[in-house]
């Protein structure tokens, strides 16, 4: 049967780049449309009336909403390749805490990290690094979070890095120099296609950032 | 196989503190009993999150041991069991813990398929009951707190928002009796704990919800005439007496 898969996203979103990456492991082809976050499309407001946010997936049709829960799916109908979630459940559980511990953690304390300065912003960068480190107790030796291959937490994880580089700038601070074996995994995960096609540069990340402190006023 | 139902009482250490105060013993049923399982929930009676797994773990028939917490001074058990968050609920299935109540009802639903089971077997009948499960802790949780902690134009401000996500969720429901069709289902779990502040949110907000959400208050009703649900969960009028003294805790009169 003929698939069509639609994502409506935005080029820099963490959570765009999650369903990106899982999308190309599984190797399904996908129109992709780039939303214009301050003028959304009707269609967006149709398939995701209730948070009217990107990323959408619109699977034949049928719109599939939150990050988390499309690359869930997308593991689920597309499960013969590339699986991104273990089948022990005591191990599923373990992927779905972390990737959640990302959500909790990744965006509102990176955002905090570029919107604030002074103690707020010193709070924030303290917070991430720590947030890395636990992340980094979970990596391990492995290869990967997910083990021999990329698993549901690298791809929670792994989009937040085209970020780090406006996060350095602005907080002043390294983060290679605090979680070197994390950045040892970015690395890794930076071979694969299906990440490095996902990402945007980095340098286009921080341009963004610096757009959006002066509309903000920072 | 057993059915056995007892109450069990919680000894607290005896240090004074309002959060103590406010504990209540707790009702534990067992269910089927299984070879070789040990379950436990580290819990809250008031916690929403902990209330959705009772429920989960009742709909199972899973014989489970409830330990309530202190959620002032944190017991050596849930630190070790989660050290990340230090947070209920925490399920610890054969000495291992499981956190955060939706990951908590994913597993307890892969661990035991065949009986009521929570997530359906579409994939994207399951996405919607994540999306709404999701929108459920978020929205919902978040709202409904800021009802009693806050006043005037904020209260109403957020009043306003709240009715607005409840009839969103209205409108899932739709002509079904439970969210889960015909049976109860991820959705029905991940809501009931947080509709059971419904009165307390009604008290204090002086609105109804009932007015202008007739379905959802009757989907209510009807989840708590099954004995996994009303066993599992805390009565209302207990509830906004609890939120009667956080008022108090918190500092926030009119």
């Amino acid at each position: 049967m003929a698939e069509e898969v639609v994502l409506l996203d935005f080029w820099a979103s963490p959570f765009g780049i999650r369903v990106r990456i899982a999308l190309a492991e599984k190797g399904i082809k996908y129109e992709y449309k780039e939303e214009d976050l301050r003028n959304k499309s009707a269609l967006l407001l149709q398939m995701n009336p209730v948070h009217k946010k990107i990323p959408v997936l619109i699977h034949n049709g049928k719109p599939i909403c939150e990050s988390n829960v499309q690359v869930q799916y997308i593991d689920e109908v597309w499960h013969d390749t590339a699986p991104l979630l273990p089948s022990d459940p005591y191990q599923k559980a373990n992927a779905r805490f972390w990737a959640d511990f990302v959500d909790k953690k990744m965006y509102e304390l990176g955002s905090k990290i570029w919107r604030t300065k002074g103690e707020e912003q010193a709070t924030a960068k303290k917070g991430f690094i720590e947030s890395l480190k636990l992340l980094e107790g979970e990596l391990g030796d492995k290869t990967y979070f997910g083990g021999e291959n990329l698993g549901y937490v690298d791809i929670a994880l792994v989009p937040f890095y085209c970020w780090f580089y406006a996060y350095e700038k602005c907080g002043e601070f390294s983060i290679e120099a605090e979680c070197p074996r994390l950045m040892a995994w970015v690395k890794r995960c930076m071979q694969k296609e299906s990440v490095a096609n996902s990402l945007p540069e980095q340098e286009k990340v921080y341009e963004l950032v610096l757009r959006a402190k002066k509309i903000l006023g920072i | 196989m057993e059915h056995w139902v007892f109450r069990h009482e919680i000894t607290y250490k005896d240090k004074p503190n309002v959060w103590l105060q406010l504990l209540n013993p707790v009702l534990i049923f067992g269910g089927v009993r299984m070879a070789n399982e040990e379950v436990v929930l580290l819990s809250f009676w008031a916690c929403t999150f902990a209330g959705k797994v009772r429920v989960a773990l009742a709909e199972k028939g899973i014989e489970y041991k409830s330990m309530e917490q202190d959620m002032v001074t944190k017991g050596d058990l849930l630190l070790k069991m989660n050290p990340v968050h230090k947070k209920i609920p925490v399920l610890i299935h054969n000495g291992k813990p499981i956190c955060e109540s939706q990951i908590i009802l994913q597993y307890i639903d892969e661990i035991w398929p065949h009986k009521s089971p929570l997530l359906p077997l579409d994939p994207h009948q399951r996405a919607v009951a994540r999306f709404w499960a999701d929108f459920i802790d978020t929205k919902i949780c978040e709202l409904g707190k800021k009802i009693w902690k806050t006043k005037g134009e904020e209260k109403e401000a957020t009043k306003k928002e709240f009715m607005e996500s409840l009839k969103l969720l209205e409108g899932e429901l739709g002509d079904k009796p439970y969210f889960g069709g015909e049976n109860l289902g991820y959705v029905d779990v991940s809501l009931l704990p947080f509709s059971c502040w419904f009165y307390a949110q009604e008290k204090v907000g002086d609105f109804s919800i009932e007015t202008d959400c007739p379905k959802l208050i009757a989907w209510h009703t009807r989840c708590m005439e099954k004995d996994s649900v009303s066993r599992s969960l805390p009565d209302q009028q207990k509830i906004y007496r609890f939120v009667l003294d956080l008022r108090k805790l918190f500092g926030v009169e009119e």
